[in-house]
């Protein structure tokens, strides 16, 4: 039986062999050394660049709960203290009311004492004027009356008389 | 749902892809129908010498008036029968030529030395598809052959037929040459050393180089990207490598060779990258692709040296200790064990070469084997209705077979590179470790 062509790629061929391996430590050296290499350490540096940016993403997400926890428990305090200090401003505006409504009846106290004083004084002012008034309105009828009666001489002189008398007596 | 969709839309890529190779490669085939005119010649040539040998006790016969008739025959059927076979060894094995169609050919530069002439240098379209020697050297189905005999003349002489003949179960091809025989040899093998060796810019020499180039311009710049954009995303070339890149190191490299990655990951990739484009190269049947280059012996075997020599050359004393001293194994199970370590170190490259050479070359002798079914049903052209069947069935059964070897060809670059990254993993692996794996 012939073949005609052999089944010659079982048969290592030395040309073959010589090809292959100048052109493939070649490429080794070249493609190693210029591409691999670099490509492989780039994908390294990514990966661990990579790593690092999901572990520090990680950290950020846990201060931000950190953060988040303490801000709130912040704002828990503020409306503690808005309560307390709302509660104190109304306390307060209660004890100024109270201490003005106070102060207000006290002084309305102090003006009707001070009015009824001066009532009282203008009364008694009043009642004295009237008293002069009265006083002098007596003598003055007094005189008139006692004019009359003197208008006469012999009364006139009884009346000196009864007068020296009287004070002989004494 | 989002899923399938994609997988079957990359499926009907693929498929359409194997279409067109298959396509060409129906077309390949048909074409070497053309050129394979002779064979027929060759076969009848043949047994007419059978029967001449009967009676004539020299070693090969000359037959010369078949010579003459040599041209116009139709088929090459042989018994009513095509034969595959010499097409499909052609198309598997090395050549001094890109064959196209019927004698014309892409020719390639000829480097060949042998001890009497020295170094020949030449282009392959020199000889003429076998019809001119050069120093004694001629082109024979695509391949360089010498004469032996010193007597025939050097430099450009012009030469009859090639013939085949088998003597003592051993082909022999001879030439015509001013009405003498005289006999050619093929190229040293390892093992078949003849009067001279072919160092020339082969198909497969040729392949490897565009590989090579095609490697240097797809991974320079690759690497000119990762160097210009650091902690940038991965854009056009560079994102179409970059997953079989982080692939290979996260699936390779990090599980097999762990902190000793930096030494070795630039040797595994270069060997996952070269395995892989000469096996798609090789499914490429038109020019430049087509050749098989990983499916032949010398190239795998070349492969698989560089991993031996890795390997033993890094392995530490506990690899050492392993192979010659297996710790904690009784002394009567050592004298077992010790020769099964020490063939161990040389059947691992060995199946590394095989694994690959076979894979590679089986994949192309089932390709070409479906193919041929058109013209074993078709009587080589002589039965329109018998190729239709042979289309009919072997366009899709060679569909199938590309869209295979698509994934054959990724699959055995990725095992080649696995097991080496493997082996020099174990053989460099530190004390600690290799402890508990042990245990």
């Amino acid at each position: 039986m012939l073949f005609l062509v052999e089944f010659s790629v079982i048969k290592p061929d030395p040309g073959l062999i010589f090809w292959t391996v100048i052109i493939f430590a070649t490429l080794w050296f070249f493609l190693g050394k210029f591409a691999f290499k670099p490509i492989a350490q780039a994908l390294k540096d990514r990966s661990d660049s990579i790593d690092q940016a999901l572990k520090q993403a990680e950290q950020a997400r846990a201060e931000m709960a950190n953060l988040k926890a303490e801000n709130e428990k912040i704002l828990q305090q503020a409306r503690e203290e808005r309560a307390v200090m709302l509660k104190d401003a109304k306390d307060m505006a209660n004890g100024i009311v109270a201490e003005a409504k106070e102060k207000a009846k006290e002084e309305a106290g102090r003006l009707v004492d001070a009015a009824k004083m001066d009532i009282e004084n203008m009364q008694k002012a009043a009642m004295t004027q009237v008293k002069n008034e009265v006083g002098s309105m007596a003598i003055l009828i007094a005189e008139k009356v006692i004019r009359k009666e003197l208008s006469k001489d012999s009364a006139q002189v009884d009346f000196a008389n009864t007068l020296v008398n009287e004070m002989k007596m004494n | 749902m989002f899923l399938n969709v994609k997988f079957s839309h990359i499926i009907a890529v693929v498929c359409m892809m194997s279409l067109s190779f298959t396509a060409a490669a129906q077309h390949h085939g048909e074409s070497h129908n053309d050129h394979g005119t002779p064979t027929e010649q060759h076969q009848t040539e043949a047994g007419q010498v059978e029967q001449q040998h009967s009676d004539s006790t020299a070693g090969h016969v000359v037959a010369e008036e078949h010579g003459a008739q040599h041209e116009e025959s139709e088929s090459e059927l042989v018994n009513g029968k095509y034969d595959p076979k010499p097409m499909i060894f052609e198309h598997i094995g090395n050549a001094n030529e890109f064959h196209l169609w019927g004698h014309t050919a892409i020719p390639l530069p000829c480097l060949l030395w042998s001890k009497e002439d020295g170094l020949t240098t030449c282009l392959s379209s020199k000889f003429e598809h076998g019809h001119k020697a050069f120093n004694r050297y001629v082109l024979h189905n695509g391949v360089v052959k010498r004469v032996v005999d010193p007597s025939f003349p050097t430099g450009e002489v012009s030469i009859g037929h090639i013939t085949t003949t088998e003597v003592e179960k051993a082909e022999v091809d001879s030439l015509e040459h001013e009405g003498k025989m005289y006999a050619i040899e093929k190229a040293s093998k390892i093992g078949a050393f003849t009067s001279w060796y072919d160092f020339s810019i082969s198909k497969n020499v040729f392949t490897m180089l565009l590989v090579g180039l095609l490697l240097c311009l797809i991974f320079f710049s690759v690497a000119k990207a990762y160097a210009r954009g650091k902690d940038k995303a991965p854009r056009g070339l560079q994102g179409f490598i970059e997953p079989i890149l982080v692939f290979l190191d996260s699936e390779v490299i990090q599980p097999m060779l762990g902190d000793r990655s930096t030494k070795f990951a630039p040797y595994i990739y270069v060997v996952f990258f070269f395995i892989l484009f000469n096996n798609l190269i090789g499914l490429i049947p038109i020019f430049p692709g087509g050749s098989n280059v990983t499916g032949n012996i010398s190239t795998t075997m070349v492969l698989a040296l560089f991993t031996f020599l890795l390997t033993n050359l890094n392995g530490n004393r506990e690899y050492w200790g392993h192979i010659f001293n297996m710790p904690g194994v009784p002394a009567v199970l050592k004298l077992l064990i010790t020769p099964v370590e020490i063939i161990g170190v040389f059947t691992k490259p060995i199946s590394l070469m095989i694994r690959l050479f076979a894979n590679i070359t089986a994949g192309h002798i089932i390709i070409l084997n479906l193919v041929s079914l058109i013209f074993v049903f078709g009587k080589a052209g002589q039965s329109i209705a018998g190729a239709g069947a042979g289309i009919a069935l072997a366009v899709p059964f060679t569909l199938f077979m590309n869209v295979i070897e698509l994934v054959v060809a990724l699959i055995q670059a990725f095992i080649f590179s696995i097991l080496t990254a493997s082996y020099i993993g174990a053989a460099t692996e530190s004390h600690h470790h290799a402890e508990d794996g042990h245990h």
